[in-house]
């Protein structure tokens, strides 16, 4: 049974593979797919906490359920958000659409 | 052995796949393998024993999420222009390369109070208990059903078409 180290190692390499590409990407679509990978890897670490020091109270794996509901109203609002501004703007790079920026 | 064999498969994939997923020039190839990463993340979930955050993972994020971004790239037509980065590529690689090494550091170094006790083998019916008794999570669920409504309404109202 691998230990609790070795999943903490992959939900540390999951997050910051994923705030990697949310910083560096410029399509907007892509920088959702790396928000969803960062919180895939903070899913593995709830897990794991949970299995492996308080094996039977499964208060990891409920914020994981959690995690996921959010998650999910995340991407689709996130999705809308970005086919208005498509609609707008025709593009979704985020390089053409800082109009809030100060 | 075969647990660590499964792990080392499982989480090799997922990084990878994770990887591919910046990599990935092409919009509709970086989402395959957001979905290898999404399937690679629920088989860790069963090396962990966590069947139905697996079943969860499967249906939700690779039935679901997926199905979004594939549907919102070609709706958007961003494939000929593929996936670009910005000029932020090695400062913000120093960084998160620094902020992963903290993070394994600390977490390999503290001395963990693991719990010698076995987990719970089938776990859907022991997280219905938690989640629908009265002291347990009940309002949160009540909650978490709000917020799925609240954001079905917001997505309809944000692509109404204008009059």
């Amino acid at each position: 049974m691998p230990g609790l180290e070795h999943y903490l190692i992959l939900s540390a390499l999951l997050f910051c593979i994923g705030l990697t590409g949310a910083i560096i990407k410029r399509n907007a679509v892509v920088i959702l797919m790396c928000i969803e990978i960062m919180l895939a890897g903070v899913n593995v670490a709830m897990v794991a906490f949970s299995r492996f020091i308080t094996p039977l109270q499964l208060g990891g794996q409920l914020f994981t359920i959690f995690i996921i509901i959010v998650a999910a109203a995340e991407v689709a609002i996130g999705l809308a958000i970005i086919l208005a501004l498509y609609r707008k703007r025709q593009t979704v790079d985020t390089e053409k659409t800082d109009f809030l920026k100060w | 052995m075969g647990m660590h064999i499964a792990f080392w498969v499982l989480s090799l994939l997922a990084v990878a796949a994770a990887v591919g997923v910046i990599w990935q020039k092409n919009l509709f190839r970086a989402v395959l393998f957001l979905v290898l990463c999404f399937f690679a993340i629920a088989g860790i979930f069963v090396t962990l024993s966590a069947d139905f955050l697996a079943a969860a993972q499967l249906i939700i994020n690779v039935g679901a999420v997926a199905i979004l971004m594939i549907m919102s790239i070609m709706l958007t037509r961003e494939i000929t222009s593929g996936s670009p980065s910005n000029i932020l590529g090695l400062p913000a690689l120093a960084v998160t390369g620094i902020l992963a090494a903290a993070i394994i550091m600390v977490s390999s170094s503290t001395s963990w109070l693991l719990s010698p006790s076995s987990p719970v083998e089938s776990t859907t019916g022991a997280l219905a208990t938690i989640l629908f008794n009265n002291e347990g999570f009940i309002f949160l669920i009540q909650l978490a059903a709000l917020l799925v409504l609240v954001t079905i309404i917001g997505a309809i109202v944000l692509l109404k078409e204008e009059k």
